[in-house]
Order: structure tokens, then sequence, then C-alpha cells
């Protein structure tokens, strides 16, 4: 086990890239802390297989250092690296049994035939497969074969990380819920470093103790659950994040004040003139609707999800929405809307400005 | 009654019926008259029952044809499969050059049987052959025409030399269908290069695999042109395989009767062949879904 260094680390699959464009990686600076639960978040493409593959040696990165602990493993094949990888979609040797399937790791690394047999005891059990372990893996479900390639991930106890790259994709929900909980508790049981790709947000919450948000081939944030939710670093961050995400309007921001469409609001912080494009950028948990104070708000339709509903309007021709507890009323005197000062954000060029005191 | 019976159907599968009778069952049919008749021209037949089965059956020279085609098919299928499979496997997977060596595994596939022969025929003489003349050169007494050895080995490299492409690109085909992620699996899991080979390439390469085999063994165990024109059949009857002692009955002989009975067992036999061993295959197949 180790703590994984990524030093000015990018990457092209262009031969020759010249503009930044022509990255999807860009050049980052990241540690992952040994032991940690990671997850990697991000909308399709935007480079978080590519990291994924860059951290077991499967993609040679462009430029910079891949480092585990103090060793420098750039250069190292995958096999050196003592990695375990479970893919997207469900990889088994056709030809082995279930059994043969999860040994094969540790076979091949020539460990003893007892062990071997007790290891593969305990990840079948676990992934609930005791049953067909001498079945062969050719005739079986998808969603079982990708419960082997979850097992032969997880076999190898000595592994310096287990990379998970969106492996409950094919697996129906009731199960990814169950396998999800189970890969929690093997973190928690030996401590591996857990590197768990996904594009699904309420997974990386879930499963993470950091979540990593990556757009457009960038790392935006690295942080808790709650500080993604709380004080996103970049608006895309703030969208991605939440259901649904947060509301962000265009502003003038000066001091602690903020010009929205012609109205002053309050902030919870005091800025610098921020440059570039500003916007303010608030949660619909935080928004709350008036009949006077406020932002002029219009009010599209509700939709009612159970324990809360959600009131989608708009501000100034923005889409604006925000959750309303169960049982408010909602009419037509409720003409305006209002933010918890210090809930709301201030970003500029899509990036937060950090604000000093009021 | 709910079901209308209409005949009319009978009409439309007609056009195939006659095709299909013009085309196989009718001269197979004169082939199974030949061989219950003897003749001596004019349309006289006489009827002789199994008798021209009953000696060829008996026949030392059938038994000695068929021991050299039986010799010769399992020659060719143990070098080419391999060897096939091995070239399957080092062929570039994308770009130019697998472009290229798809060009020039395909080009001895387009050439005609007799071209073929005619390349190896001239390319294997001692006196004007690049091959035999540097072969004596190098003071190798190679001679296909007078010796049995040579005759065979020139006869097997060209069979190689000819169809391994076959058995390399539909290979290479199964080898192509294989996703990235099985590769990067195995190098995850620290599989060596024959585990790849043994647990993912192969098990992917079996369906064609199947095809490939049976196809070679069927068209190695029917093979007439190329051995035809290089060697005739010779030294004495040395390469004289299964069609090409057939065609000497025929046609050299005007043995008809002997000769469609001969026809009608080497049909049978690789009809037979081929169904073992396609069952055979599928049925391994199936039990190993199991």
């Amino acid at each position: 086990m180790a703590q994984i260094t990524l030093k000015n680390l990018a990457h092209s699959y262009m031969a020759q890239p010249k503009a930044e464009s022509d990255y999807a990686l860009k050049e980052m600076d990241h540690v992952w802390q040994n032991g940690g639960a990671y997850a990697l978040l991000g909308s399709s493409g935007c480079g978080k297989t590519t990291l994924l593959n860059i951290i077991s040696g499967l993609l040679r990165p462009s430029q910079g250092r891949v480092l585990f602990g103090d060793q420098d493993v750039t250069e190292a094949e995958t096999t050196a690296r003592n990695i375990a990888q479970v893919f997207q979609f469900p990889v088994v040797y056709d030809t082995m049994t279930v059994r043969e399937n999860l040994a094969f790791p540790l076979r091949n690394r020539g460990m003893d035939a007892a062990y071997i047999k007790a290891r593969v005891g305990q990840i079948a059990a676990m992934i609930g497969m005791e049953a067909t372990l001498d079945r062969k893996a050719r005739g079986l479900t998808a969603d079982a074969k990708q419960k082997i390639s979850l097992g032969r991930g997880m076999v190898r106890e000595d592994v310096n990380a287990i990379l998970f790259d969106e492996p409950l994709t094919v697996i129906d929900p009731h199960m990814k819920w169950e396998l999800r909980t189970q890969l929690k508790q093997l973190h928690r049981e030996f401590g591996h470093t857990m590197i768990y790709v996904t594009h699904d947000q309420t997974e990386a919450l879930t499963f993470a103790d950091k979540v990593v948000v990556m757009y457009d081939g960038r790392v935006v944030q690295m942080g808790t659950p709650e500080e993604l939710f709380e004080t996103p670093a970049h608006t895309f961050v703030g969208y991605f994040i939440g259901s649904p995400g947060m509301n962000l309007l265009p502003a003038t921001v000066q001091g602690n004040r903020a010009m929205v469409a012609g109205t002053e609001i309050a902030l919870g912080a005091s800025y610098a003139p921020p440059k570039g494009r500003v916007q303010i950028g608030i949660r619909p948990e935080y928004a709350t609707l008036t009949n006077g104070a406020g932002l002029p708000f219009t009010l599209r339709r509700v939709e009612d999800v159970g324990r809360h509903r959600i009131i989608r309007g708009d501000v100034a021709g923005q889409t604006v929405n925000v959750i309303a507890p169960e049982g408010m009323p909602v009419g037509a005197e409720l003409t305006h809307i209002s933010f918890a000062p210090d809930r709301i954000g201030v970003y500029a060029d899509d990036w937060r400005v950090t604000g000093g005191a009021v | 009654m709910d079901k209308t019976q209409n005949n009319k159907a009978w009409f439309l599968v007609l056009p195939v019926l006659v095709v299909v009778a013009f085309s196989a069952i009718l001269p197979l049919m004169t082939v199974v008259n030949y061989s219950v008749n003897d003749t001596f021209g004019n349309n006289d037949f006489f009827w002789v029952g199994l008798e021209w089965f009953e000696e060829m059956v008996t026949s030392d020279r059938l038994h000695e044809a068929l021991g050299r085609q039986i010799l010769f098919s399992a020659i060719i299928l143990a070098i080419e499969v391999p060897l096939g499979i091995y070239i399957a496997l080092n062929m570039p997977k994308s770009g130019a050059w697998a472009s290229l060596c798809l060009v020039l595994m395909a080009l001895p596939l387009l050439i005609p049987f007799n071209v073929v022969g005619t390349i190896w025929q001239i390319f294997g003489r001692v006196d004007i052959g690049l091959l035999g003349h540097y072969l004596a050169e190098l003071g190798i007494d190679y001679n296909y025409t007078n010796d049995p050895l040579d005759a065979w080995i020139t006869v097997v490299v060209m069979d190689v030399w000819h169809w391994t492409s076959l058995i390399a690109l539909l290979c290479y085909a199964g080898l192509q269908s294989i996703p990235n992620a099985y590769y990067q699996a195995a190098r995850v899991d620290q599989a060596s290069r024959w585990a790849v080979f043994r647990y993912i390439e192969l098990p992917k390469m079996q369906g064609v695999l199947l095809i490939a085999v049976l196809l070679r063994f069927m068209d190695s165990f029917m093979i007439y042109t190329e051995p035809f024109v290089v060697t005739g059949g010779g030294p004495g009857n040395s390469t004289t395989f299964l069609s090409i002692d057939l065609v000497k009955m025929a046609v050299g002989q005007f043995d008809l009767g002997p000769a469609a009975a001969f026809s009608i067992m080497y049909f049978l036999v690789i009809l037979l062949v081929s169904w073992v061993f396609y069952t055979v295959m599928t049925n391994l197949d199936k039990e190993e879904g199991r």
C-alpha cells in the first residue's frame, strides 16, 4: 500500500499536442492518501478513465511523473505496480470456472494452494457466488460476470490500490447498493487505497471519503461530500453535485453586495471586485420564496418528489430552482426569492472566489 | 377446419427444386447409375449390383491413395493451423502495416489453383527454377520429379504457402474482436503471455478456428489441381492422392464403374468425417458452456 502522487501530470492522445485543448488530461498535481476511498466523478469524456489508466500503468502519460510512495513508477509496467483494476464491462476468463477466475491473480503470483483456497472462499462469500464456484464462467449472466470481475479485483490483499472504472454499470440497482456497501466494508477492513470512477453522484458520495470532481480534463475539486456541497470550487461542481444543481446568476459584486438584474442583495463575505465573468451561486436548498423581499421571481412549475418539493422558475430570464419543504403552501403571492447570504458563493470565470470578513 | 389447405406454396419452392435437381441430384444419380452398372459405351448398361463397391473396398490401390491422403491432410493441418495462429498473433493490430499485411496475406488466396501449381512446378525445377537451382548450388540433392520425399516436401510446402493465409486471416478476425479490456485485465492480473493466449485469445478464436480447420480439412482431402500440375501424382504413385487417382481411373483408364463407386465412397467419407468433426467440436463448445 502506498500514497499515490501525481506530479505535473498531463496526457494527450495525440503524438504532437499543441494547444491545451489537445490534452485529454490537463496538467495536474495531486496526492492520493494511502488508504483513502476516493471517487472520481465527472461526466463522460472528462478524462476519468484516462487518469485511472495512467495510475494503473495501462497508459503512459505524455508528461509528468506518477509516484507510489517515494518510488517513481511512471515507466513501470502494470504488472510491476501491483494494482488491481475492475473495468466497466465484465472481463472474465470464459473457459475457466468461477473458482479458477477468482484464483487466477493469486496463482500468477505463485501464492500457495491452501491460501488461495481460503481466500477464494472468502471472496466468493462476499460477492455471493459460493454456489456457482465450480461453474464455467461462460454461461453466466452479465452481472454475475461483473461480480467475478469485482472479486478478482479484490482477491489480492497486498495491492497498492484498487481501481474501479464504473464497475456497477451493468449490475441491477438492488445488487448495486449491496456491492457498494461491501466495497465500503472491505475498505474499512483492509484499508486499501480505492479509486472509484463514476458519473453517478449518489454512487460517488456514498462510496467515498473524498470525491474528486473532474471537468474537461481537469480536477476541479477534491473534497469531502460536504465540502463539495457547501463550497463548490467550480460552477461545474455546483451544477453536477446536488439535485437539482446550484443556481447561477450573472451579477456584479462590490464588497459584500451583489447586484443581480438591478436588485441589490447581501453577501455573507466581502469581495474585492472579481475579474472576468462574475456569477453568484446559491443551492436550491438555501433559497426561499417570499412575498416581497429579494429578487423578482417568476414561478414556472412545482414538482413534488415526496420528501420535498422542487419549485422551478426564473429570475431575470435565468432558470432558478428552489427546494421547499413538503407542506409549504405555494401560491401566487410568492413573487420574490431571497437567498441565505452566507450560503451565496461568488464565481469569477467559473472558479470560486474566496471572500474576506464583512 | 380453420386452416385452409393451400398447395400453391409448392409452386413457389419449385424453382429451387429444379435448380438443385440439375446442379446436384441428377449428376449424382448419374454417378450412382454408373456405380451399379457396367458399360462398354453406346449407352449399354449391364447390372452388376455392388460388385464395383466390393472391388473398390478391397482395392490396395485405393487403400494406398487413402493412406497418402490422410497423411497429407494431417501434415498440412499440423503445420498450417499453428503457423496461421502464430502469424495472426504477430500481425499488427491497426495502421498502415496492418493493411499491408492483410493484402500480402490475401495474395496467395487469390491465385487460381493451377497457377499456384505452375508457379511451384517452375520454382522447384532444378534446371530453370529459382528454388531448385539454388538448392542445387548449395549442394542439396533436390529433385521433386524423381525423389518421392522431395515431391512430398514440395507439395506440402506449396499447400502451406497457398493456404496458411486463410487460417491466419480467420484467426486475425477472431483476435480483432477481443475488447482491449481483456488484455488490460490480464496485465493487471499478471498473466503470462501463454496464459493470455490460452485463456483469452484461444477461447475467442475457437469459433473461427473450427471453421478454418473444417475448411482446410475438406479442401486438402479433395486436393487435385496443384499436386497434379507439379508432380502429376508421381514419382510413381507417391503423390497420387484420392482425387488424382480417381481421375486416372475415370478419365485415364475409362473404368467408369469402379470410378463411380469410388466417387460415392469418397463423398461419403468426406461427409462423414466433416460431420463427426463438426459434432464433436460443437458438443465440446456446449459442454464448456455448462
